[in-house]
């Protein structure tokens, strides 16, 4: 039993592989079980014109983004010059949704940093975005001509993300009837 | 005296924490139903707490839904089944024994068997490792090595 105190050691090692395979991982990362399920429908009111409302239904056999945000969350300023970026480089129309916001505050924002969204709709109460199994913001969803979600974002859209992981995506879904 | 008085007074919290919304059920059951679901479903956005100690405001309205699911007469599968299909089985606090969730329900009792397995090989291996009784040469090494000591 000369081995015996390498038991410890084996014991410590394998220890450091588990923790080490832990700290790659993000816990509050929760995969969603929505991707290549059908969005929901949603109709909320709009922000500019609360009379009015933006659905998602008039957005059937276009390939399009949601972005959920709202004026409190800094990830969601910090990646708006890109969405503007998008909104007029990028041929894909982008509806936001404005979650959980002063209405005043957000309309605020949007006139004073540009406007990226063919139209906002507001969710005070979760509603939408519980739909869509938003637990954070920003998320920005991809849902193609069928109305199924085929992309989502956590987090802010960067440039490498979009390039990666949606262009490509978008392109093909394009193409596809 | 009047000091005291003062001091007194820090022992109690001044701001009380209180949960923002009440909710009014008709039914006594369904107050007790409506506990136990917040009591078992995650809060996502901090996602130690449960939906009962929760104070993100997503929290609150995943309380509202599971309010208004439960005084509409849906029953708790109905309103498990609504946070499942949006959040995944990652909300239950309790998740369903399943492929995916077996080591999570076994795991625990695996470690304990094994646990117990290695104490018993210990102390199996200890009561056989008797020392040999001391032979007629030993006692006299050993007084030797007594006296050697004294001198």
């Amino acid at each position: 039993m000369k081995a015996r105190f390498l038991i410890p050691l084996a014991v410590f090692l394998v220890l450091v592989v588990l923790l080490g395979v832990g700290l790659t991982l993000d816990p509050r990362d929760v995969p969603s079980v929505l991707i290549d399920k059908k969005a929901s429908e949603f109709s909320l009111p709009d922000l500019f014109d609360p009379g009015k409302t933006v659905d998602s239904s008039s957005m059937k056999g276009k390939v399009w983004l949601v972005n959920v945000w709202g004026t409190w969350c800094p990830e969601c300023w910090r990646e708006h010059d890109f969405l503007m970026y998008l909104a007029k480089n990028e041929k894909v129309p982008i509806v936001g949704i404005d979650w959980r916001d002063d209405d005043a505050e957000a309309r605020k924002f949007l006139q004073e940093k540009g406007n990226p969204f063919i139209a906002v709709g507001v969710d005070p109460e979760s509603n939408a975005i519980m739909d869509l199994g938003v637990y954070g913001a920003p998320e920005t969803f991809l849902i193609d001509k069928q109305g199924i979600i085929r992309k989502k974002h956590k987090g802010a859209m960067t440039r490498q993300v979009w390039r990666d992981e949606f262009r490509p995506l978008i392109d093909e879904l394009e193409k596809s009837g | 005296m009047k000091r005291l008085g003062w001091i007194f007074l820090l022992l109690f919290p001044l701001i009380v924490m209180a949960r923002v919304e009440v909710y009014q059920f008709d039914d006594p059951v369904k107050e007790a139903r409506y506990k136990q679901l917040i009591d078992e479903l995650r809060c996502l956005v901090c996602q130690n707490q449960n939906l009962a100690d929760s104070n993100a405001e997503l929290a609150q309205d995943m309380r509202r839904i599971t309010y208004e699911m439960v005084s509409r007469g849906e029953s708790d599968e109905q309103v498990v089944a609504f946070m499942v299909q949006r959040y995944g089985e990652f909300v239950l606090y309790r998740p369903p024994f399943q492929t995916s969730t077996a080591m999570l329900w076994i795991g625990p009792f695996i470690i304990l068997g094994v646990a117990v397995l290695v104490l018993l090989i210990i102390i199996r291996r200890r009561t056989g490792e008797k020392a040999d009784p001391l032979t007629a040469e030993d006692h006299e090494r050993a007084r030797q090595l007594l006296d050697d000591q004294k001198t």
